[in-house]
This record gives C-alpha cells, structure tokens and sequence, in this order.
C-alpha cells in the first residue's frame, strides 16, 4: 500500500541542537499512528516538520508517492493533511467561524468571502461536535469558549476540510474524562471512514487504545516501530520505551 | 448567562464604532450650542469636508495596519512622495494628469512594499522601521526638491479635476471618494480573505502561519495598502491646493493616527473597526477647525485634541480587555 505520507531520513536542527535525526516514518490509509517518546524526544518537532511548519535541513518528505519541495503548512492543507495543534493554533478574538475556515476560507471571485455559506456550515460543524449550548454560535469569539470547547473547535476544522490524514498533537492534554473520550470517538469515526491519524501523546495509555501501529522517538531518533501485535498491553508498551532510554538499566 | 437578542445583540457586536460615533455626536453637540452661527452654516461643514477625506484615506488603511498587530509611520511622507511624483511629472516631464495620478498611486504602493519588506525580511519593529522611513523619505523630498515647492495651475483645466476635487451641490467630490474608500475598505476589512488574514496575523500570527496564511505577504500587502492610502491623499492634497510643497503631509503625522484610537481600534491587534475610524476621523477634522471657529485662540487646538484622544481611549476601555 502506497503510504499517504512518509518521511525519509529527516534532519532538523535548531542551532547547535539537533532535534531530528535522520528520522524516517510513514502512515498508511486508514491507519492510526501513536507517536511516543518523552519530553525533548523531538515529537512536536517531527510532526511540526511534517506538516510544512518548519523546513527540515535534510531529508525527504513524500506525498502520495512524490517527493515534494518547499513544504509548508499551506501545500500540506492543499495535501489534505490537517493538524491539530498542542497550542490548538486559534485566534482567540475572532470568531468560531473564521477560526474553522481560517487559511481555507470559501470564497467568491475575488477573494470575496461566502459569508453565509461559512455561517451555516459553521452551525452546522458546532452542533455536530457536540456544542449544545445555545450561548454559542458562528460568531462567538473563541476566546470565550472553554479548553475543551477549543479544541472541538480545532478538531472541527480537521473534519471540515475532509483530510486524508489528521495529525493531532497532544489532543487530551488537559481535557476532562468526558472531553477525552469525545476526542477518541473522534478518532475512531476519521478511521471508520478510511482516514488515517497520527497521534501524539504523553498519556501512553490514551496512544495504545486508539493506535494501529506505534513510533517510538528518542532525542531526535526513531528508535522504534510496533506493531500492535509486538505490544499487548500498555505495560509492556511503557517497558519498551523504559528500556530504550535506559538502555535495559533500571 | 442569557443570550443577547435584538437590539442588546447589535449595541454589543457594534460597541466599538457606536462610542466612537458618540464622541463624534457630543463634540458636535458641544460645538453647536457654543457656536451655533458658525456650526449652523453649511460653508463651515464644506471646508470641514475639504479635508476630512485626506484624513480619512490615511486613517483606513491605518486600522488595518493596527489590526495587524503593527505600526506605519511613514505614511504622513509616503504622502509628500506620492504627490511629488504626481506635481513632478506633471510640471516637468509632461506627463497627462490622469497618469501622473496613475504613477503616484504607484509610487506610494511601491513605498508601502519597500516598507513591508524592511518589516518582514529586515526583521525591525514596524515603529522604528517606519520612523526610519519617515525621516528617510523626507529627507530625500528636501533634497531632491532643493526645498522649492512645484505648482501645477494647469491642472485646474484637466477634466479629471472637477470630477475629483470639484463641487458636487457645494460639496467637495472628494467627500464621495473619500465615501467609495471607506465602502471599498470595509468590504475588504470585514468580508475579504485579506481582511480576515489581517485579522488573524494581528491575533495570533503562529496560528495563521500554522493554518497556512500567508503571515509575510499578507503584513507586505497591508503596508502597500497603506502606501495606497498615502498616496491618494497626497494627490487629493496637491489637487486642492495646486501646489506640492516639501512638508507635504507631515501635519497629519499624529492627527491621522489619533484618528484611528480615537476610532476604537485597540494597540493590540486582531480588532478594529472601519466605520469607528470615520468617527474618529470626523472627530480630528472637526477639532482642528471647531476650536477656532468656537472663538477660542488656535492655542487651545494641540490642548483639546489631547483631551479628546484620552478620554475617548478611556471611553473604549469599557469594550473590555483583549480576549486570550
């Protein structure tokens, strides 16, 4: 199966730290991905790499098949790549419509933007993922929102834009049980309809119960790449990363 | 918490450009019961009208540059520049009006993208950047100019004259410029992809980089844009007056950014409003005349406008604080 993206041997630097290192992985249709690795393990950096935010120094990014040049965030939006940022990448005083459309708004000759057409899909989006409340709508400002309530408004500009793959960076970080739930129903319906996940997680008991298939980073490394079947529970998922980092030594 | 409905709804989602018409609406208040002789006759509004749209093609394009988080100081002789071109190839290369007119805009555009450029890939803060640029491109008008100032008597007999500074029922016509301006800016502040990516760069312009906008080109469009504005007002100056002179535009330095915060846009970007910046700017154009005309010594104008420009920012401290 043709990968939907792969990563091939990237370097990435940040003056004299290496954050990436010759790094390779790809996703596959339909697959959901759980990246793991601990803090300053280069995660954020490798997705951020991944998605057109930074450039990487070496290394090749493919797409579908075809090694891509100048990658960034806007050819990976025409890729159909959508991510979920850790930060949520908002704008905080405008509203929930222009936050979803933010970047890909709908538009008429001229740049113009479909204001109706953008207010009823936004309607649309808010009920579906679960925003009841009649004090919200299209035009509230998402900084009046809660956290969970931002990251639906995050994750819904995901599913608008029909991605092929959804990176979400730490999407339960600091979520509520029930929020956290709502997130992997989420992903459990992105992959019922095909799509593919790349998840990246703290909590490696969130990343086993979603993922097909886990990457391991350390220090800029891809140290490891399981399968479901290599892992049966998240014990033993945890012993691997444990032995990594410490070579076996406990 | 209930839902705001109906009216309560508008005055909240509008509250920005309705003070701003209130201090508009209480000067002109204050000035009619001081002076009603004065402010009862239609010649003083007409004079008001000469150049409250110089002000306002300054200050329009200033809003969006203050939405998006930066500052363009270079404006007030990005002005003078716009128009030398415009008097100087006119007076000294022949050039038919219309064209000059053509190449000024173009000249203000490409200063406003030369600044856009120093604030994007020289990576200075807009503030000094442009004060840089200000000093900068005035300079060079001095000398350039050998101080002496261009006069262009003939244009009076152009046909692009009356229709662009002529009287329309007494009415100056660049009121109905000035008037197009605003609609066509607040169509593109409030309803263009450029607007809403000003909006967003002025918020949070990781996120807009994150989600694919363009955050360079969209802070190098919003300077040219500027730029624009500069330019038409430095031509409308030199159209109603005849005459190009070396200090062209310097005055409306402060004014025309008065206008903006006096407007209701706030320092911090990612909000603002177009039709505040008219009020603002109506509220700047008639200080400067409403003072004097109150019969008050010309002494008193620096003093009020201050007056006015901190109680009208204490006045929009009540929209509240940024929202993070």
């Amino acid at each position: 199966m043709e990968p939907i993206i792969e990563l091939k041997n990237v370097t990435k630097k940040f003056g004299g730290i290496t954050a990436l290192d010759n790094a390779s992985l790809h996703v596959d249709k339909g697959e959901v991905v759980g990246l793991i690795g601990d803090n300053g393990a280069g995660k954020s950096t490798l997705i951020k790499t991944l998605v057109g935010v930074h450039k990487p120094d070496n290394g090749d990014i493919i797409i579908k098949g075809q090694k891509v040049n100048n990658w960034n965030t806007k050819k990976a939006r025409e890729a159909k790549i959508e991510t979920v940022f850790q930060d949520r990448a908002l704008t905080p005083q405008q509203s929930i419509v222009w936050n979803i459309f933010m970047g890909k708004e709908l538009r008429h000759p001229f740049g113009f933007i479909k204001v109706k057409e953008q207010i009823d899909e936004a309607n649309k989006i808010i009920r579906e993922i679960g925003f009841t409340s009649k004090l919200i709508d299209a035009n509230s400002p998402v900084g009046n929102l809660s956290g969970g309530e931002r990251q639906g408004v995050a994750i819904a500009r995901a599913i608008y834009n029909d991605a092929d793959l959804i990176v979400l960076d730490e999407p339960t970080t600091a979520l509520s049980l029930i929020e956290t739930q709502k997130v992997f129903d989420f992903v459990n319906n992105v992959k019922a309809k095909g799509r593919s996940v790349l998840f990246i997680g703290h909590n490696i008991f969130h990343v086993f119960d979603i993922s097909d298939r886990f990457i391991i980073l350390d220090r800029g490394h891809v140290v490891h790449k399981l399968d479901k079947n290599d892992v049966k529970t998240p014990e033993e998922l945890i012993k691997v990363m444990k032995d990594t980092v410490t070579g076996g030594k406990s | 918490m209930q839902k705001k409905t109906g009216l309560v709804s508008y005055l909240s989602d509008n509250s920005r450009p309705l003070s701003s018409f209130f201090y508009f609406a209480l000067i002109m208040t204050i000035f009619f019961a001081a002076a009603p002789e004065v402010f009862f006759a239609a010649k003083f509004h007409q004079a008001v009208m000469t150049t409250l749209p110089i002000i306002i093609f300054l200050v329009i394009p200033l809003v969006f540059i203050v939405t998006m988080g930066e500052i363009d100081l270079s404006f007030a002789s990005i002005f003078g520049f716009a128009a030398w071109i415009f008097a100087g190839s006119i007076k000294y290369f022949g050039f038919d009006p219309f064209l000059g007119l053509l190449v000024g805009i173009a000249g203000g555009a490409a200063l406003g993208i030369f600044m856009g450029c120093l604030v994007v890939y020289g990576r200075i803060s807009s503030l000094v950047a442009s004060l840089g640029a200000l000093f900068l491109i005035r300079g060079f008008l001095f000398v350039v100019s050998d101080s002496k100032s261009i006069t262009i008597i003939e244009i009076r007999d152009h046909w692009m004259y009356p229709l662009l500074v002529g009287k329309f029922y007494g009415f100056p016509m660049q009121l109905f410029w000035a008037a197009l301006f605003v609609i066509i800016s607040y169509f593109l502040y409030h309803r263009h992809v450029f607007g809403a990516h000003v909006h967003h760069v002025g918020d949070n312009p990781d996120s807009a980089a994150q989600m694919g906008v363009n955050v360079d080109l969209t802070r190098i469009y919003c300077f040219m844009f500027c730029g624009i504005g500069a330019g038409i007002a430095g031509i409308f100056s030199t159209l109603i007056n005849f005459t190009w002179w070396p200090t062209q535009g310097f005055g409306f330095l402060l004014l025309a950014i008065a206008g903006v915060f006096v407007g209701g846009t706030p320092t911090w970007g990612g909000v603002g409003t177009i039709l505040g910046a008219v009020f603002g700017s109506g509220v700047i154009a008639y200080m400067e005349t409403g003072i004097v005309a109150m019969g008050w010594s010309g002494l008193w104008r620096q003093f009020f406008n201050g007056l006015i420009i901190i109680l009208a920012l204490l006045g929009h401290r009540f929209h509240g604080n940024r929202i993070r």
